[in-house]
């Protein structure tokens, strides 16, 4: 049981967006999932750190450039504190799905072959399918899923069985489910990949924005995530990787930056982590990204889920109030992020996106990049409310005042 | 009343025309709109060069279903030549609602899987 007694957060000013109106009514953005919003925090980061200390990093002699080398790798020690991770084995990335692609080709190329397999979930986001699909037809490796109840949940048996079939090289999950809101277990999903001699990689898109993450206690090989679901900007994603792999992989994209000596014919690479940052590196993002970071931590952690328990508990309750509703995944607030997917009887996922926009209630409709997923429910869609720091109980009731105006439009079909 | 559900879009989705297959048919057709999961097919069976019957089958939201729907009648009777010359503004005016950019193509998906039965061009319209 996680603690119910921290009290709710109340940070809704602290994001400028949220004063915008629409027709003169307030937000009520509930798609969290898909981006969050930003605290001023962060944009005035970005903009402080283009009005006041532009320069290019790792380079200049000049104090204007050292100050821009500082702030970038400042942010990256914070970001790497943040989850529990070195500074040197944090990557920064274009997002999670370059995360994920990065080690799909710098590693996977170098371990995977013929006969191999390639275990991901069927909740899986299609940023960690197709990389793996590709893999797979480029190697002659078999790509295999594990299954996923009809409570969203995984099957540990299952994993310790595809384990002892000997072939698993590379298992790949999801730390919380973009859909179903599952938290799986990826301490001890990785713990038994590791001692059937796997390799792992964790998917953290979801889970680094609302758990408590220390990626040194889940252990991982990877762990990706993407800063601008977390209060980042877009364009920028960060890969943690144990240094041992690292060090032994291939560099993944050759340029600048990721070299020490460039002759003719070969060159050498550069240190961790940036032998994996080719090009000038996305500076502004991963300034922002520390100021991310820091707004986090300084909300705690441990408060933000416990907020968004909370919030998700109340959902769940109000929801089943609309009786053609039914949701979709955990059933209940401990097992589950805040996220909720569901459907509305008779009512089409994108009707009722629809119907919500007109009283500015956000929410997603559709496959969430997670076609297989999709078909595994035996749904075509599904309508998504997702949560964020800034979501209070007030949103929820919107949400639900919304959804009894949409079924009231279409009546019972 | 709402602009967009009105209550002869809401009739048409949920006592949709001229739904369900066709046996034998000449001519069909299966398309989708990725960016919803809006799936549709037709069946056709053809009549001294004009359009004798014709069945929708699939699923997807209130407008494309609607639409589906309301264009069936007009298909009906209609010569094959004249279907690529159909294009997405005939349809929009025969729905008679305001359909934004993003619900275009919710709209136009039995349009697309027409002309791609007819004529075998399966762009959107």
């Amino acid at each position: 049981m996680e603690t119910t007694t921290t009290s709710a957060l109340d940070v809704r000013a602290d994001f400028p967006i949220m004063s915008r109106e629409i027709d003169g009514r307030p937000l009520v953005y509930l798609d969290s999932a898909a981006t969050s919003q930003k605290p001023a925090s962060v944009i005035e980061a970005m903009d402080g750190y283009y009005r006041h200390s532009n320069a290019n990093v790792h380079r200049g002699v000049y104090r204007l450039a050292q100050e821009a080398t500082d702030l970038f790798e400042g942010a990256r020690a914070r970001v790497a504190a943040f989850n529990g991770a070195e500074t040197e084995t944090t990557i920064f990335t274009r997002n999670a799905t370059e995360a994920i692609n990065l080690v799909a080709y710098a590693w996977g190329r170098e371990h995977v072959g013929a006969g191999d397999v390639v275990l991901i979930t069927q909740m899986e986001h299609h940023s960690n399918i197709v990389p793996w699909q590709l893999l797979c037809q480029d190697t002659g490796a078999e790509l295999r899923y594990l299954d996923v109840a009809d409570d969203g949940t995984l099957s540990l048996e299952q994993l310790d069985e595809e384990l002892a079939g000997g072939r698993v090289k590379l298992a790949a999950f999801a730390h919380v489910s973009n859909v179903l809101g599952t938290i799986n277990p990826v301490a001890e999903m990785v713990a038994r990949v590791r001692a059937a001699g796997a390799t792992s990689l964790i998917d953290g898109s979801q889970g680094v924005p609302q758990l408590p993450v220390d990626v040194g206690a889940i252990d991982a090989d990877f762990y990706a995530w993407t800063g601008h679901k977390a209060l980042g900007p877009t364009g920028i994603g960060v890969l943690h990787g144990r240094r041992d792999v690292l060090e032994a992989m291939r560099p993944f994209l050759g340029g600048g930056d990721m070299i020490r000596t460039v002759d003719f014919q070969e060159s050498t690479w550069n240190d961790l982590p940036w032998k994996f940052e080719a090009g000038t590196s996305m500076i502004a993002e991963g300034v922002g990204l520390g100021a991310a970071v820091d707004y986090l931590g300084n909300l705690d952690m441990e408060r933000v889920r416990a907020h968004e328990r909370q919030l998700t508990a109340y959902a769940l309750e109000r929801l089943a109030e609309i009786e053609s509703l039914r949701v979709i995944g955990p059933p209940d607030a401990d097992g589950r992020g805040g996220v909720i997917s569901f459907e509305l009887r008779g009512v089409h996922p994108h009707d009722v996106a629809e119907l919500l926009d007109r009283d500015n209630v956000c929410i997603r409709a559709g496959h969430h990049c997670a076609m297989p997923l999709m078909r595994r429910l035996g749904v075509p869609a599904t309508a998504r409310a997702s949560f964020g720091p800034y979501n209070t109980r007030a949103d929820v009731d919107a949400l639900v005042d919304s959804l009894g105006r949409a079924r009231d439009l279409f009546g019972e079909s | 009343m709402d602009d967009l559900y009105r209550d002869y879009i809401l009739d048409h989705y949920k006592r949709p025309r001229n739904f369900g297959e066709l046996a034998p048919h000449d001519l069909e057709a299966h398309d989708h709109n990725p960016l919803c999961g809006d799936e549709m097919g037709v069946h056709i069976r053809v009549e001294e060069g004009k359009i004798a019957e014709l069945r929708f089958h699939g699923q997807g939201c209130a407008i494309s279903q609607a639409a589906a729907s309301i264009a069936s009648d007009e298909y009906i009777g209609m010569p094959l030549e004249a279907l690529p010359d159909l294009d997405g503004d005939w349809l929009i005016e025969l729905l008679g609602i305001p359909i934004s950019a993003t619900r275009r193509k919710c709209a136009l998906l039995n349009l697309k899987v027409m002309r791609g039965a007819v004529t075998g061009d399966a762009s959107w319209p």
